[in-house]
């Protein structure tokens, strides 16, 4: 690529021209403008963007995207992204996936994409259930949900996907919601702006078949008291006035106290950049589930060379030790002999 | 032709002996030379006393015992040193690793491990640490530890028995009787010698020579090539001829591993090497890469053809390259690993959900392993198509004199696609627009237009897409429209590969009998064929590298001769496929033992086809008489 000044674009630009079909009232539309509306801020080009996606309602994404994009199969949309990301870590990778399709069908991939560090940002629409199919529990489902597939409710033990990446020892983990579009734009932003294999997972509501499912923590009026914002070299704190903090027990755990309790030298300062995942860790099973406080922000941002440059280097390296490929060299490589000479 | 070496305590004319007679009883014809060290008592370990065992098994007549071990069991350096001289490039070496120290290195004469240098790089070498596990398998019969290491040279019996498929019986009957005096060896021997079977299957360890070689090799430069060194090679050209970096994603498997082994040594011709957690993450990664503008690639076995299958409908749906190398064995589910068979024609062919054709090619030889690469990417790329190559085990490992062709000579791929650069829509406003699925008129392909270009950005997907712009269609018309479109692309790649040749001395149509045959038969029915005209039979034989479509005259050349014989290694799927296509009584001569044909096979069947052929020339001839 050309190293000339990054495009100026809009919204507009970034806009395919087609119609887009999801449930009126649906969260994933708020996504879809929080993305459109930071592609142009970051500088990004269209052409060297590409969104790859899986199957459901989240992976209809691409679509909506004026860029270089990839509606795939069910699950495979990380397996996919490592491919392209691998063979030209030139481009910007997205890969847009739900709780089912990153979770259930395609968990494999999730892990494996994460643990070797490819240069792909995966934003999961986490609504705990299916969506696209009508209303089947999801792995992120809680138990005991009653669908209709599970009438009696689910015996399910349902994932925590923050936790799932950082036991993946992914390189940047973060969780988010559709909510609060500030909040939304400016954790995509890092994720976007991080080299590796970056995870971002979304609270989306689903109004159909799973309404209100984060209400009790991302309301307006719920927000204050039960979202526990993650931020960079700060105490962890939250609640009306910050009177609630987290700090680490002695077992390793993290607990939410009073600060007046405590005092605020002994709440957790927060460095999302520790090399050891176990503290990150530890603020992501401070809630069970999405009715009580919960942290958003970035768990982890650490550096690790990624996939596909490594790749690179060591095409380069082997160009330089043996020089370029010479076939009829190659062919000969073996053992020869001569008949009829 | 096995050569067991060791020392002359080893009990190697033991083991040799004992294969022999087993591969008598498995009806093979054999020819044995056993070589005992001249010196009786030369000192243990060097090279002068060695002692030797060689036998020559074989599917068809044996007219000498051979010179060259395709397989030489060496249980020391000394072994190694003594019979290394003998071995032909692309023999398999079993070595006894445990006896490799540094002072049984010296005591052969080695300055240095041969293991470590050059040497034995022209051979395929399985280091077995074979003292070792045998004193640990033989545990349980209580045998003193100095005594249990003479067992092992019934664990090198095991495995070798177990590469060549010998029968155990005879082995382990002859071990109850000849040892029936002292229990304790009894139990030793048989223990080591299962242990050593156990070994090759679970090892996968496996040898299966490529056996038919021309009386005579015409002029050129060779080379030993074995089937997964020449895709390996092959792929490698078809990057190169295009100008593409290769892209393998795959994920290890018998008997294909062998492949990503061998692209991944060649870095520096930009070819990636991408080992993912699984078979579909591994094609999925090699279409990801060709949406990127690489050639994807993915290689694998039965199993994990059928892991890929979604995925490469999906490359039907999209319409991007991907070439598929299925490495055929024995089936179904896990079946025989290491067995060589031809039962995955009708899954390339049709094993998708849906209306879902895609090219299906076959390489005949080893050494045509390579050319089937280069033509496999060649259609990929052109008609922006997955490819599947049917490779088989017996192809795989079976190495053969190769004439190492000019490069100048190979195609140049280039040529054949290109890349969109440009809007190629003009809308009624105006705007200059991207159609994906705008397709050329000749060949039906759809622009390949790869990320980075500015102003072509579009979504494929697998939903069904609108012909020519490309967007999410629901209209059936439309559906139908594309099915048709897809099936026509592929059906027209018929006109653009070479007409299946006939070999009919007497010219098309000129034999009574024609036998049809692809894949790793080559061999066999070139010899068949050839003996069956030697005794004056009339037979032409055509043999098919593309499987699907069919070259444009096959039709033509099945319809020429009165009867059709078809050889496979499965139940008889090309069968099937010629007679739904062309309506022709095709009759099929089908093995399943996990063995590659015999000629004697071929022969046999040609011979009674050609009887029958007369019987009814006789009967209709008597019945125009009667009028
Ligand atoms: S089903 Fe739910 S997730 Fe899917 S589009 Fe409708 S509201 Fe959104």
């Amino acid at each position: 690529m050309t190293d000339v000044a990054s495009p100026t674009t809009t919204r507009k630009d970034w806009a395919s021209d087609q119609e887009v079909r999801w449930c009126p009232g649906c969260g994933d539309y708020s996504i879809l403008t929080a993305v459109q509306l930071l592609m142009p801020e970051l500088g990004a080009r269209r052409e060297d963007t590409v969104f790859i996606s899986g199957i459901g309602c989240s992976s209809r994404f691409p679509y909506y995207m004026n860029t270089y994009g990839v509606h795939s199969i069910h699950g495979r949309a990380p397996a996919l992204a490592t491919g392209l990301a691998t063979a030209r870590p030139d481009l910007h990778v997205w890969v847009i996936t739900g709780d089912g399709d990153a979770l259930s069908i395609g968990g494999n991939h999730l892990l494996h994409a994460l643990r070797r560090n490819v240069n792909i940002t995966i934003v999961l629409f986490n609504n705990q259930i299916y969506g696209l199919t009508k209303g089947q529990y999801s792995p992120t489902s809680e138990t005991g949900k009653v669908t209709k597939s599970t009438p009696f409710g689910s015996l399910d033990f349902p994932y925590n996907p923050v936790s799932l990446a950082l036991g993946a020892e992914a390189s940047f983990v973060a969780r988010t919601h559709d909510m609060d579009r500030k909040h939304m734009t400016e954790t995509l932003r890092r994720a976007y702006e991080h080299r590796g294999a970056a995870l971002v997972e979304i609270y989306q509501n689903c109004n159909v078949f799973n309404d209100g499912a984060f209400e009790a923590i991302t309301s307006k009026d719920n927000r204050p008291s039960m979202l526990i914002p993650l931020e960079q070299a700060k105490p962890v704190r939250f609640g009306p006035d910050g009177a609630k903090g987290v700090v680490m027990d002695r077992n390793g755990s993290a607990a939410i106290v009073d600060v007046a309790d405590v005092g605020e030298e002994a709440l957790l300062v927060h460095d999302e950049g520790r090399p050891d995942p176990s503290t990150a860790f530890a603020l992501s099973r401070l809630a069970s589930g999405p009715h009580t406080p919960t942290p958003i922000g970035v768990f982890r941002s650490v550096e690790r060379a990624d996939y596909g440059s490594q790749v690179q280097d060591q095409l380069v390296a082997a160009a330089a030790r043996k020089g370029p490929g010479d076939l009829a060299a190659l062919l000969k490589s073996g053992t020869t002999w001569t008949v009829g000479a | 032709m096995i050569r067991f070496a060791g020392d002359s305590g080893d009990g190697m004319q033991l083991a040799g002996d004992r294969f022999t007679a087993s591969s008598a009883i498995f009806g093979n014809d054999l020819s044995t030379l056993p070589d005992y060290p001249a010196e009786i008592r030369a000192p243990a370990g060097t090279v002068a006393g060695v002692s030797a065992f060689q036998i020559h098994i074989s599917d068809h007549d044996i007219f000498t015992p051979g010179d060259h071990p395709n397989v030489l069991v060496a249980m020391n350096p000394a072994a190694l040193k003594a019979h290394l001289p003998d071995l032909e490039a692309g023999a398999a070496i079993l070595l006894n690793s445990d006896a490799f120290d540094d002072r049984a290195l010296q005591k052969a004469g080695y300055a240095s491990d041969p293991r470590a240098d050059d040497s034995l790089k022209p051979f395929k070498v399985y280091e077995v640490p074979m003292t070792s596990l045998t004193m640990e398998a033989v545990k349980p019969s209580g045998t003193k530890a100095r005594d249990a290491e003479r067992s092992k040279n019934f664990f090198a019996l095991g495995l070798v028995s177990w590469m060549y498929s010998r029968p155990v019986e005879p082995t382990l009957e002859w071990v109850a009787k000849r040892f029936a005096g002292n229990e304790m060896v009894q139990e030793a021997n048989t223990l080591a010698f299962k242990a050593g079977w156990n070994f090759g299957e679970t090892a996968e360890i496996f040898e299966s020579a490529y056996q038919v070689k021309p009386a005579s090799l015409p002029r050129g430069t060779y080379t030993n090539i074995s089937g997964n060194t020449a895709l390996a090679w092959g792929l490698v050209a078809a990057g190169q001829l295009a100008k593409l970096s290769v892209f393998l994603g795959t994920y290890p498997i018998t008997p294909a591993s062998d492949i990503l082994h061998e692209l991944s040594k060649h870095k520096n011709f930009g070819v990636r090497t991408f080992q993912a957690e699984d078979e579909i993450a591994g094609v999925s990664a090699a279409l990801g890469a060709s949406y990127g503008g690489a050639l994807g690639v993915t290689t694998t076995s039965g199993p994990g053809l059928d892991l890929k299958t979604e995925t490469i409908g999906l490359a039907i749906s999209l319409e991007l390259p991907l070439v598929v190398i299925d490495v055929q064995r024995g089936g179904p589910s896990t079946g025989l690993p290491t067995k060589t068979e031809q039962a995955d024609l009708l899954q390339a062919v049709f094993g998708r959900h849906g209306e879902a054709p895609l090219p299906v090619l076959a390489p005949s030889t080893p050494g045509d392993c390579f050319y089937i690469a280069i033509e496999a990417a060649r259609i990929a790329l052109k008609y922006r198509t997955p490819v599947i190559v049917l490779s088989d085990g017996y192809l795989a490992n079976g190495a053969e004199p190769w004439p190492i062709p000019d490069t100048a000579s190979l195609p140049d791929l280039s040529a054949e696609f290109g890349f969109a650069t440009e809007p190629n829509k003009t809308l009624p406003d105006g705007r200059q627009v991207f159609w994906p699925y705008l397709r050329d008129p000749e060949t039906l392909a759809r622009p390949w237009a790869t990320p980075g270009t500015p102003g072509l950005m579009h979504r494929l997907g697998g939903l069904e897409k609108a012909d020519g712009a490309g967007s999410v269609s629901y209209d059936p018309g439309n559906h139908e429209l594309m099915v048709r479109l897809r099936a026509q692309k592929v059906a027209g790649i018929a006109k653009d590969v070479a007409p299946v040749s006939v070999d009919d001395p007497d010219g098309l149509g000129g034999a009574d009998l024609l036998v049809l045959a692809w894949g790793s038969t080559y061999g066999a029915v070139q010899a068949g064929v050839k003996a069956v005209r030697s005794a004056g039979g009339r037979v032409a034989h055509a043999h098919l590298r593309h499987l699907n479509p069919f070259p444009a005259n096959l039709g033509e050349v099945v319809r020429s001769y009165r009867r059709v014989l078809v050889p496979e290694v499965n139940l008889g799927q090309l069968r099937k496929l010629v007679r739904a296509e062309f309506l022709v009584d095709a009759q099929g001569l089908n093995k399943v033992n996990g063995l590659p044909f015999r000629r004697i096979d071929i022969q046999l069947a040609i011979l009674a086809e050609l009887e029958a052929l007369a019987g009814q020339q006789n009967g209709s001839t008597a019945r125009k008489e009667d009028k």
